[in-house]
This record gives C-alpha cells, sequence and structure tokens, in this order.
C-alpha cells in the first residue's frame, strides 16, 4: 500500500540562521543607502553614469537572470530531465551570449538609445518602439510579481512565514534599495547575490556528491530512475538518457524532454536564446551600465563564464535529489539486508545495471520511494488538504496522475502512480544537508536569487517607463531633475503593481500561465526584427512593425491549433481548432514551445523582407549611422590585452562550451 | 562612482564567515552534524566565507588606496 498522505518537514531557524540573513538584509540595504548620494542625474540613475567595471556588470548581467525561477526551475529540471537540461546553458544560452557581446554591443552602447526600445525607434520609428515597450513594461512586472507569489508561497510552506508578510516585505526591501541608489544599487546588490548564491550552493553540492559517490554514484543513481521510468512507470524515454545531453536527441521519443536535435538547436539555441540574450533590456541594460564600449562587449562574455559552469551549481542538486533516499540513505553503510522485489526485478532483466547498483550501494526503488515521492523530490499535495501537524511540518494528501475521465494512471506494477513536485527540490536538499549555520546561508541564498530577480525587472520596468513611455508621450522634454524624480516614482509603481500581480495569481491560479504565454509570443519573433535592423540597413519602419505583428500572430495560430501530447484543449493550445481536431500533436509541451518559436521567428522574418521591399526607407544614411552593421565604423580595441578583447574571450568560452558537450553527450 | 563593491562584499562575507566559524567551533559534535556526513560543515565553510571576504576587502581597499594616490 502506497503513502495517501505526504509531510514537508518543517525548517527550524536557529539564532544563527537569523544572524546570517539579518547581516544579508543589512548589506543590500547599505549599499542602497550608500548610493543614494551619487544619483545626481537620471543618467546616474537608469544607467550607472555608464561609469561601471565590465566584471561587475558582468556578474550583474548573470545574476539579473538568476532569479529564483531560474535556479529553483533548472533544479527541478535537472531531477526530471537529468544532464540534457544544461542545453539550456550550452546551447540555449551561451552562443547567444558571445553573439551580443562581439555583434550586437557595439549598436546598443555606441549609439545615443538609451534603453532597447529607444533603439527601435531611432532604427525604425516611433510605432515599433511604443509596441515594444509596452509588452516590455507590462512583462517586467508580471515577472517579479511571479517572483513575489512564489516567494511568498515557497516560505509560507517551509518556513510558516505569512504569505502577505513576504511579500510585502520582499518588495519594500527591493524597493527601497533601488528607490535610492537606481540601477547601480541594484547591480550592485546582483553582484553581492551572485556571490551568495555561489557560496549557498556549492556545500550544497558538494555534500550530495560525497553522499551519493562521486559522479559514477550520480550515474549509477540516474540509470536506476531511468529503468523506473522507462519499464515501470511506461514513459516514452530510453533508461539511459538521463545522463546523455546529445546521444538521444536524435529522436524525441527517445529523450525525456520530447524534442529532437533540429527543434532544440533551432527554437531553443537560435530563436528562444537569441531573443532574449540580445533583445531583453533586463540584461542589456547591465551591459549598457558599464563605463566605455570595450568593458560593454565584455560585459555578456564575462557573463557567460560562469553561466557555463553553472549546471554543476543549479542542475547538478536536481539530479541527485532524485536518487538519494528520504529516509536513511544507504550509501556509506554496506548492504546486508533483504533484496527488495524491484531489485530483483532489475537483477531479472538487466544483470549490467544491477551489478553497477550494488557496486556504488545504490538505495532500492522501494527505499527511494518510500514516503510517496521518488527521492527527495516529494510528491504535489492538494492544497486545499493542508494541515499543519503537531511538529510544525505541512501535511497534505498526495495527488496521483489522472486519465482525463478521473481514474488514475496505474504503473507496471498495478500501483497508481505519483504527481512529483520538482520545484521543492532545492528546499529539500537544504533541509537533508545543512545544519543550523548553513541553513542560515542558504535560505539566504535562495531569497538572493528571488530578489535578484525582482530588482533586475524593476531597474528595467523603471526605464523604459520614464524614457520610452512617459518621456516619449506623457511629458516631453521634461527637466533632467524631472525625469530623476519619475524614476524613482515609477520604481514605486512598479513593484506595487508586481505586488498586485503576485495577489492576482493567488486569485487566479492560471492568470501568470496566460500571461507568460501571450509574452512568449510577442517575444519569440522579435530577434528577427533586431537581426534584420542591425544587419539590413534597407529593412523599414513598416517592415519590422507589420512583421512584429504578424510573428506574434503566427505564434497564436501555431500555439492555438497545436497540442502536446496527453494534454486538453485549453491553456496548453488547441484552442483555435474548434471544430476539427488539432493540426499536430507535440511529443511534449517543450516540443511545442520550441516549434511555436520557429514559426513565428520565421514569419517575422519573411513578412519584415517582403514589407520592407515594398515600402520605402524613411530614414536616410547619415541617421543609420551606429546603428546598422554596414554604416557603422568597426569598434577599435587598440591598446586592449588580447585576453581582454571580445573576439579571443568569446572563442574561448565558445571552445570550452564545446567540450563541455563533447565530455557529457 | 567611488564606492567599491568590493568592500560591502569583503566586509559581509568577513562577518558571515565569523558567525559560522564561530558557531560551528561552538557546536563541534553536536547531532546535527549527521546533517553533513558527519562533517562540520560549519567551521570550513565559514573559514572559507572568511578567506574570501578577505581577499575582497583587501583587493577593494587596494583600489580605494590607489584612487586616492591620484
Amino acid at each position: 500500500m502506497s503513502a495517501l498522505t505526504y509531510t514537508i518537514p518543517k525548517f527550524e531557524l536557529f539564532a544563527v540562521d537569523w544572524a546570517i540573513l539579518i547581516i544579508y538584509f543589512f548589506f543590500v540595504l547599505g549599499v542602497g543607502f550608500t548610493l543614494k548620494r551619487y544619483m545626481k542625474t537620471s543618467t546616474d540613475f537608469f544607467l550607472s553614469g555608464k561609469s561601471i567595471a565590465a566584471w561587475i556588470t558582468g556578474l550583474a548581467f548573470i545574476s539579473a537572470n538568476l532569479g529564483a525561477q531560474e535556479v529553483i526551475g533548472m533544479a527541478a529540471s535537472g531531477a526530471k530531465y537529468g544532464i540534457a537540461t544544461s542545453h539550456f546553458y550550452w546551447i540555449g544560452a551561451i552562443p547567444a551570449m558571445i553573439f551580443v557581446g562581439i555583434f550586437m554591443m557595439p549598436f546598443y552602447y555606441g549609439s545615443k538609445a538609451r534603453s532597447v526600445p529607444e533603439y527601435l525607434k531611432l532604427r525604425f520609428d516611433e510605432k515599433t518602439r511604443a509596441f515594444n515597450a509596452l509588452s516590455f513594461a507590462a512583462m517586467t512586472v508580471f515577472s517579479s510579481g511571479i517572483s513575489m507569489y512564489a516567494m511568498g508561497k515557497l516560505l509560507n510552506l517551509l518556513l510558516g512565514w505569512d504569505f502577505n508578510t513576504c511579500v510585502l516585505v520582499s518588495g519594500f526591501i527591493v524597493l527601497l534599495y533601488t528607490f535610492l541608489g537606481g540601477l547601480t544599487s541594484a547591480i550592485y546588490n546582483e553582484v553581492i547575490q551572485f556571490f551568495l548564491i555561489v557560496f549557498g550552493f556549492i556545500p550544497l553540492v558538494f555534500l550530495g556528491l560525497k553522499n551519493v559517490g562521486g559522479w559514477e554514484g550520480v550515474k549509477a543513481r540516474l540509470a536506476q530512475e531511468g529503468w523506473f521510468r522507462s519499464e515501470i512507470l511506461s514513459e516514452s524515454m530510453n533508461p539511459d538518457a538521463l545522463t546523455h545531453s546529445w546521444k538521444y536527441m536524435g529522436d524525441a521519443a527517445s529523450n525525456p524532454m520530447g524534442v529532437e536535435w533540429f527543434g532544440l538547436v533551432m527554437g531553443l539555441g537560435f530563436v528562444l536564446s537569441f531573443g532574449y540574450w540580445c533583445t531583453d533590456f533586463l540584461v542589456v541594460q547591465r551591459a549598457m551600465a558599464a563605463k566605455d564600449m570595450s568593458a560593454a562587449r565584455r560585459t555578456p562574455l564575462i557573463a557567460a563564464i560562469p553561466k557555463m559552469l553553472f549546471p554543476l551549481l543549479v542542475i547538478l542538486p536536481g539530479m541527485l535529489a532524485i536518487g538519494i533516499a528520504p529516509l536513511a540513505d544507504k550509501a556509506l553503510q554496506p548492504r546486508t539486508e533483504v533484496k527488495s522485489a524491484m531489485t530483483l526485478q532489475i537483477e531479472k532483466s538487466n544483470p549490467e545495471l544491477a551489478q553497477r547498483l550494488a557496486a556504488h550501494n545504490v538505495p532500492s526503488m522501494e527505499e527511494l520511494t518510500a514516503l510517496g515521492g521518488r527521492g527527495l523530490v516529494p510528491p504535489k499535495i492538494d492544497e486545499k488538504s493542508i494541515v499543519e501537524t503537531p511538529e510544525g511540518g505541512k501535511k497534505g494528501v498526495i495527488v496521483f496522475k489522472k486519465h482525463s475521465d478521473g481514474q488514475p494512471i496505474l504503473d507496471k506494477t498495478g500501483k497508481p502512480i505519483v504527481e512529483l513536485d520538482y520545484d521543492l527540490v532545492i528546499p529539500m536538499m537544504l533541509h537533508k544537508y545543512f545544519p543550523a549555520g548553513l541553513l542560515g546561508l542558504g535560505l539566504c541564498a535562495l531569497m538572493a536569487s528571488f530578489m535578484s530577480g525582482m530588482a533586475g525587472n524593476t531597474t528595467a520596468f523603471n526605464t523604459v517607463w520614464t524614457y520610452d513611455i512617459y518621456q516619449s508621450y506623457i511629458r516631453k522634454h521634461a527637466p533632467d531633475k524631472h525625469s530623476l524624480w519619475m524614476g524613482r516614482y515609477a520604481t514605486v509603481g512598479g513593484i506595487l503593481l508586481s505586488m498586485g500581480a503576485a495577489y492576482a495569481a493567488t486569485r487566479f491560479n492560471n492568470i501568470m500561465d496566460i500571461l507568460q504565454l501571450v509574452f512568449a509570443f510577442v517575444n519569440a519573433p522579435l530577434f528577427a526584427t533586431f537581426m534584420l535592423g542591425m544587419f539590413w540597413r534597407r529593412a523599414t519602419g513598416h517592415g519590422a512593425f507589420i512583421g512584429l505583428v504578424c510573428g506574434t500572430l503566427a505564434a497564436l495560430l501555431h500555439h492555438g491549433l497545436t497540442l502536446p501530447y496527453g494534454s486538453e484543449v485549453g491553456i496548453k493550445g488547441g484552442y483555435l481548432a474548434m471544430n476539427f481536431d488539432v493540426l499536430h500533436t507535440y511529443p511534449s509541451e517543450m516540443a511545442q514551445n520550441f516549434w511555436t518559436a520557429i514559426y513565428a521567428w520565421t514569419t517575422c522574418f519573411v513578412v519584415t523582407i517582403v514589407v520592407s521591399l515594398a515600402t520605402r526607407q524613411t530614414k536616410k544614411a547619415e541617421e543609420l549611422k551606429g546603428l546598422v552593421y554596414s554604416l557603422t565604423p568597426k569598434p577599435k580595441e587598440d591598446g586592449i590585452p588580447w585576453y581582454k578583447q571580445p573576439a579571443y574571450l568569446g572563442g574561448a568560452v565558445l571552445a570550452v562550451t564545446i567540450v563541455l558537450n563533447i565530455i557529457f553527450r | 562612482m567611488s564606492a567599491d563593491i568590493r568592500i560591502p562584499i569583503g566586509a559581509m562575507f568577513i562577518l558571515m564567515g565569523l558567525i559560522l566559524g564561530i558557531y560551528g567551533w561552538s557546536t563541534s559534535g553536536a547531532e546535527m552534524y549527521a546533517k553533513s556526513l558527519g562533517m562540520n560543515m560549519n567551521i570550513y565553510w565559514g573559514c572559507a566565507m572568511l578567506l574570501f571576504g578577505v581577499v575582497m576587502l583587501l583587493f577593494g581597499l587596494k583600489a580605494q588606496f590607489c584612487a586616492k594616490d591620484k
């Protein structure tokens, strides 16, 4: 009989943990107060006076992206997809980061544009900018709202803190330090947060690896997990796929992501990744704060170095967690007890695997699933059923996977299949391995990641609001003092709106999913517009605008006419196919997303070219100088040592990334 | 911008390192270290953070000193 309820353990905080948290908050706010006196002009506030060293903007570049969704989500994917999750880094980030540093930064930093939408105005026209500025501003507000919501929910679940207090306090702290010190304060705090996250997660990975007996131990445990998922749960994947990032990408049915290499490389590696890293003002803003052109170009390249190694820090904890027994892991003791039924089954069907498991003292599947979850990954519990236990933990009824008619889905042994809550991987690892003291540090790292995501969105919002919406449409030619004032109050407004979004998410639980979908539609075609804008001087304003709108519509159309396997019509797609079956069923949601992006990008690319050729170029060559590749002098790198030059730095990062891909293929 | 970020980072890590280290030292042998596989991770990691903090602080102070000389 499998368990029907599950208890999430309570994190007990001691004085030492509180001391560490308080020190962190003291420094975060201290930076804001110290920087206040340097904020004299709007350029200081929004662009840090273009004065910051490359290593600082580089770490802020990576940290602004290292929000909680990233840390929690990547560990969750590590447990779900194994080593293939590293594609989000090695394919889905590094090439685009190198591209933006070497080829695109000269246009952003070198032109008079102060923001990404403003670049669109200078290069194309007002309507293209308005489209981008409005959608981007809305997106930042909702993203930081999601951060607040996720943080409030997590802290409530683990520590029993009140949701409202969490949202108010975290919002207030981020507000205070960005209000006082503007972008510089956000950037400096992002650097602090970067180091905290690194120092908070290294011991976690170290202890987990030591526990399972190193990388070979991880591989053995994931081999058993792969066997269990393919043989017992009948999932469509090769049992070996969790420890290979490329080997099973030839066929969507043999890897757990359900994507094939073309969709992966084009959808994730090209459209989505370049669309994010090259056009998202949240990250580009960090590079634009650098002290000179060379530092601006180096920013994403310096950021790429830690980004390349982050899978070790954020994905590996998830891969470890899935194979560690929730009660007492036996890895450290010799195994003498009677073999379990599942172990005997492995011995019968796959003696080679059984030998490997025995050699690495891997706990049996029965031990791993003893509490209802799998490894340290807890099962999903029904939110309505949660009650507090006398020990302070939260207990709830386990959710099982169901057929569309409500009948539970059974595995090969006849047991109902549990729905896992992968998002709790990191907290469960912290709880398992960190004693008091270290636990405070781990929690601090988690909160730092939530706050860096929020602050990044807030500073991007106040800049786009003030420069691209307020100064352009509401009050033109305002004195600089007024812009600085507006920026400060836009920060307040942005945070208040984010809080509103966080509460909207508690009320309507799929509002955030719908919004994220809308933003995905708006963003998917964007890179086509920028690519044509920067490298094809003939691209016109009408072409760009109509291309963007058509690309967005193409994304909507594609998503509305297709469905991922096993999903019902609704938020997952298929809503436009009213009277007929969907046109195509993808093996997974991820595959559907990648292909939505590919269709959107291609549509935008083609329509922009066609409309541009049919319309007149209204901008003179003189106006396009500094905005288009062929009309811009190449940035000179005289007197800069070779190891600081973007081309060499980018080449080196790319080479190491390729080696990493080969090692973990 | 004359505020060097390495100074507050250094100071923060030194403080956190000291707290972790001292707490680890005063609780050595405690039952809770079974969690961290029998190792007193608070002492080890506290020392590592302290060291990192000192290095950051030194670099930050050196840079500020040089800037003042100019």
